[in-house]
C-alpha cells in the first residue's frame, strides 16, 4: 500500500512538477532577492564598523554603565527633574493643541469632497507630506536657534512638526464622512457653512479627538528628548547626568520617563476608547 | 366629556400628555447631567491649558514676537538665487553635495539595518508576547514588559548612553534604532500573532509539531505579508530618525545639520533640509507602494 503511494507520489511528480517546484525563474528571482538583502546588510555592517571585538568592548562598557546607575537616585534633584518633567508634559500638551487647531482648517483645505480642484488637492497633500520628513528634534534645533533656549522653542517645535500631520490625517477623515447626513443638510436648504457644521463635524470630530489624544501620546515621548538640544523638559537635565557622569540621577530620570509615560498613555487609552 | 370615556377621549389624550411630559422631563435632566460633564471636561481642559501656560513660558505677546522671528530665520536660509547666474547660485548653495549625499546614504543605510537587526529582535520576542500562543503567564508578562521598556524609552536616549559605551558614530546609532525598533515592532507582530486562525496551529500540533514548529509552520506563513508590512513602515520612520542621532554624535548627516545650525551657516541649512525632504520623500512613496502591493491596505498604529 505505502509502496503504491510513493509510485502514485513519483509519477505525480513527472506528470505535474509545477504542483511540486516552483517555476525556475521564480525560484532564481527569491535567490537573487535573498542574496541581494544579504549584501545590503553586509555591506551596512562593514559601513557601520560592527566587529565583534567592538560589541564585546562596548558590552563591557555598558554593563559597567549599568552597574554605576543601581540603584537609581535623585539625590538632591528631585524637585528639579519634577519640575522639569511638568514643563515636558505643558510643552507637550501645549504644542499639540496648537498644531490641532492649526491643522482642523487645514484638514478641510486638503479634503477631496470639500475643496475638489485637483491640483490644489495635490499641492497641499504633498506639502503635508513634505513637512513630515523632518524628524521633530530638527525642527526644535532651529526654533531653538530662532526664539533662543527654552520650552518656547519646545511648544513651536512640537507644533510646526505635527501640524501637516495631523492636517493630512483630518482630511482624510473628512473624505471618509458618510455622504447621507451632508445630502440632508443640504436637501433642508443649509449652505457651505452649514454643511460643514452640521454635516460633517459630527462625524469627524470624535476621529480627529482620537487623533489629537493619540499625538499627544507620541509628543509626551518626543517632547522628553527636545530638552538635548536646548528645547526646555526633562531632557536637559538627563543629558546633563550623562554629560557629568552622575549615573544614577540619569537612572532615575529614564525611569520618571517610564513610568510618565505609562500613565499618560493609560489615560489617554481610557479616553480614547469612551470615544469610539 | 364624562369621566366615563373610552380610549381617543380627553382622559386618554390627558394621559398621553403625561407620559410626553415625564419623557421630556427625564430627557431633560439627561441633557443636564450630559451638559454638567461636557462643562467639567472643558473646565479640566482649560485648566490644564492654563497651567501648560504657565510652566512653559508660553505668552501670546511671545508669540506674536517669537513667530515672525522664526519666520525671518527660516526666510534667511534660502539664498538669494538670480536667473543670470541661476547655475553657479546652485553651485554654491549645494556647494557640499558630494560630502551631504555620502552621509545621506549613511543615514539611509543605518535607517536600513537598525531595522533589520531590530526586526530580527522583534520576531525572537514576539511569539512569547502574544497571549494566544503561551500558556505560562509569566513568560508572557517578562516578555511584554520588555518590550515595553526597550520601545518607552527614547531613542535618542539609548543613543547617548550607546555613544559613551560603543564609541562616537554610526554604530552606536543603529544599536539605538535597532533596539527601539526591536520594542515597538515587537509589539506589532505580537498583535499580528494574537490574530492568526487557530485552524493551521491545531493541524501542526495534531501531526506532532513541537511549540518551535508551530510559531514556524502555523503562526509565520499566516502572518508573513503583516510582519513585512510593518517592518517597511518602521523602516521609513527610522531613516527620519536616524537623521537626527547625528545631533549626539550618533552618525548620519544629523551632525552636518546640527554645526550648521550651531554656526549660523544658513543656506547649507535649507540645503540640507531639502536633500532630507526629498529622500524621505522617495523612501516613504516607495515603501507605500511595496506594502500596498504586500495587503492592499493601511496599517494604524505604529508609533
Amino acid at each position: 500500500m505505502a509502496i503504491a503511494h510513493h509510485a502514485d507520489i513519483a509519477r505525480l511528480k513527472r506528470t505535474h512538477p509545477e504542483i511540486f517546484t516552483r517555476p525556475l525563474g521564480e525560484r532564481l528571482r527569491n535567490w537573487a532577492l535573498w542574496l541581494g538583502f544579504a549584501l545590503a546588510v553586509g555591506f551596512s555592517l562593514w559601513w557601520i564598523d560592527a566587529s565583534p571585538m567592538r560589541v564585546i568592548n562596548g558590552l563591557s562598557k555598558l554593563g559597567m554603565l549599568v552597574g554605576l546607575m543601581v540603584p537609581p537616585n535623585p539625590g538632591d534633584g528631585f524637585w528639579d527633574f519634577s519640575y522639569a518633567m511638568l514643563e515636558t508634559l505643558a510643552m507637550a500638551f501645549l504644542g499639540t493643541i496648537i498644531a490641532a487647531v492649526v491643522a482642523v482648517p487645514l484638514g478641510f483645505l486638503g479634503a477631496k469632497n470639500i475643496v475638489p480642484n485637483w491640483v490644489f488637492h495635490f499641492t497641499i497633500r504633498r506639502f503635508f507630506d513634505a513637512f513630515r520628513g523632518i524628524d521633530g528634534l530638527v525642527w526644535a534645533l532651529i526654533f531653538v536657534s530662532a526664539v533662543g533656549l527654552g520650552p518656547f522653542a519646545g511648544v513651536l517645535a512640537i507644533a510646526v512638526g505635527d501640524m501637516m500631520v495631523l492636517g493630512k490625517l483630518f482630511a482624510e477623515a473628512i473624505e471618509n464622512v458618510d455622504k447621507k447626513p451632508v445630502d440632508g443638510v443640504r436637501a433642508s436648504g443649509g449652505g457651505g457653512l452649514h454643511v460643514v457644521r452640521l454635516g460633517v463635524l459630527p462625524q469627524v470630530f470624535p476621529v480627529m479627538t482620537s487623533h489629537v489624544l493619540y499625538f499627544f501620546e507620541s509628543n509626551v515621548r518626543s517632547a522628553t528628548i527636545l530638552g538635548i538640544v536646548g528645547a526646555g523638559g526633562i531632557g536637559l537635565q538627563l543629558s546633563d547626568r550623562i554629560r557629568i557622569n552622575n549615573w544614577q540621577q540619569a537612572a532615575f530620570i529614564i525611569l520618571m520617563i517610564l513610568v510618565t509615560v505609562a500613565v499618560i498613555d493609560a489615560i489617554s487609552r481610557r479616553i480614547r476608547a469612551k470615544l469610539i | 366629556m364624562s369621566a366615563v370615556s373610552p380610549a381617543g377621549s380627553p382622559l386618554a389624550a390627558n394621559r398621553q400628555g403625561e407620559r410626553i411630559a415625564s419623557f421630556e422631563g427625564r430627557y431633560r435632566r439627561e441633557q443636564n447631567v450630559r451638559r454638567l460633564w461636557t462643562l467639567g471636561y472643558g473646565a479640566l481642559f482649560v485648566l490644564a491649558l492654563l497651567a501648560s501656560v504657565a510652566v512653559s513660558d508660553f505668552s501670546i505677546p511671545g508669540l506674536v514676537q517669537g513667530l515672525p522671528k522664526a519666520w525671518n530665520y527660516i526666510a534667511g536660509t534660502l539664498p538669494k538665487l538670480s536667473r543670470a547666474t541661476l547655475g553657479a547660485d546652485l553651485a554654491d548653495w549645494f556647494w557640499g553635495l558630494r560630502y551631504w549625499l555620502r552621509l545621506l546614504f549613511e543615514t539611509i543605510l543605518m535607517g536600513f539595518i537598525g531595522t533589520v537587526l531590530g526586526g530580527v529582535l522583534a520576531l525572537a520576542l514576539c511569539f512569547a508576547a502574544s497571549r494566544n500562543l503561551v500558556t505560562n503567564s509569566a513568560i508572557y508578562f517578562m516578555a511584554r514588559r520588555t518590550l515595553e521598556f526597550l520601545r518607552t524609552v527614547p531613542e535618542l536616549v539609548f543613543a547617548l548612553i550607546f555613544v559613551f559605551a560603543f564609541g562616537l558614530g554610526p554604530f552606536a546609532g543603529v544599536l539605538a534604532i535597532a533596539i527601539h525598533t526591536a520594542g515597538s515592532l515587537g509589539k506589532l507582530f505580537a498583535e499580528v500573532n494574537e490574530n492568526v486562525d487557530e485552524r493551521p496551529l491545531e493541524g501542526v500540533r495534531a501531526a506532532g509539531g513541537n511549540w518551535p514548529m508551530v510559531m514556524r509552520l502555523g503562526v509565520v506563513p499566516q502572518a508573513l505579508p503583516n510582519y513585512a508590512s510593518y517592518l517597511l513602515l518602521r523602516l521609513e520612520i527610522n531613516v527620519r530618525g536616524a537623521s537626527a542621532l547625528g545631533i549626539v554624535g550618533a552618525g548620519g548627516i544629523g551632525q552636518e545639520l546640527y554645526v550648521a545650525i550651531r554656526q549660523f551657516e544658513y543656506t547649507d541649512i535649507s540645503a540640507i533640509m531639502l536633500l532630507l525632504i526629498a529622500t524621505t520623500s522617495v523612501i516613504d512613496i516607495t515603501c507605500e507602494t511595496i506594502r500596498h502591493r504586500l495587503i492592499g491596505h493601511d496599517l494604524t498604529g505604529a508609533d
